[in-house]
């Protein structure tokens, strides 16, 4: 099981800003080993971000992302409490979903 | 040029491309693909297959896409932050394509409304090169370049 997200929902005005640091290798696939044997694609696929039961986000990534995701974005509405939820799938089929409080 | 390559581009059905990869050994059975993931569009090199995949027309370059956040000059090509957001009403989705990484799409966001068409992140770039935002609204797609000069690449090692 893949380490947990750092996550962070902040009330904004009349929006939520979410911040989200997701721990993953994010390997291109194209990197080479000591060995000179290609390191196999692993990387985060899809990352999906709910409340209140609503997808607020929904994100293809590629290999292009860089190790250690970052991810930030607003959306409307939100309230002190009320939770926020983020789920990545990764090209081996491992998933994570984390959750924060806004505060 | 390889042939196996405009072959795949030509299936166009997801389904047919996954099978005939999986067939050609690039794919290792048990390699689950998540649900939802355009395949056919993270393997493209230039704009228009890209554009193609994505199933848009052309792209036409808009003011009210910009930058945020976003370096002129990158020191480390492993991290680099990467901000869009769109002032076109009705924004759809974001892209974020790297003209010069060995497969140019990096990311697409999918803004549903309610949700504020501004998203940042973070990208590698394998070398210097112009990155572009397309944004989807009401349909059709909309663009934005921005030169990155990298001094360390961040793909391949």
């Amino acid at each position: 099981m893949a380490d947990p997200m750092r996550i962070r929902a902040n009330v904004v005005g009349d929006s939520t800003e979410v911040k989200v640091l997701m721990n993953h290798e994010m390997e291109t696939g194209l990197r080479k080993d000591a060995q000179g044997k290609n390191v196999p694609a692993w990387f985060i696929q899809n990352v999906t971000a709910t409340y209140n039961g609503k997808t607020v986000l929904s994100a293809q990534w590629g290999p292009a992302v860089a190790k250690n995701p970052f991810l930030s974005f607003k959306f409307k509405g939100g309230a002190k409490g009320e939770k926020v939820q983020i789920t990545w799938t990764d090209n081996r089929g491992d998933k994570r979903t984390d959750e924060a409080t806004i505060s | 040029m390889n042939p196996r390559r405009r072959n795949l581009l030509q299936t166009g059905s997801g389904m047919t491309l996954l099978t005939m990869l999986a067939a050609a050994g690039w794919l290792q059975p048990g390699m689950a693909l998540a649900e939802g993931w355009n395949a056919a569009a993270f393997d493209t090199k230039s704009m228009d297959e890209t554009m193609k995949a994505l199933g848009g027309g052309t792209p036409v370059p808009s003011k009210g896409v910009t930058f945020v956040q976003t370096p002129d000059i990158a020191e480390n090509g492993a991290v680099v932050p990467v901000g869009v957001v769109s002032a076109i009403p009705n924004t759809q989705s974001i892209a974020i394509l790297i003209e010069k990484n060995p497969n140019m799409l990096a990311a697409v966001f999918d803004i549903p409304p309610g949700t504020e068409p501004s998203i940042t992140t973070r990208v590698k770039m394998g070398q210097s090169s112009n990155i572009y935002a397309l944004v989807k609204a009401d349909g059709k797609y909309y663009f934005a370049a921005k030169e990155i000069k990298v001094t360390l690449g961040g793909c391949g090692g």
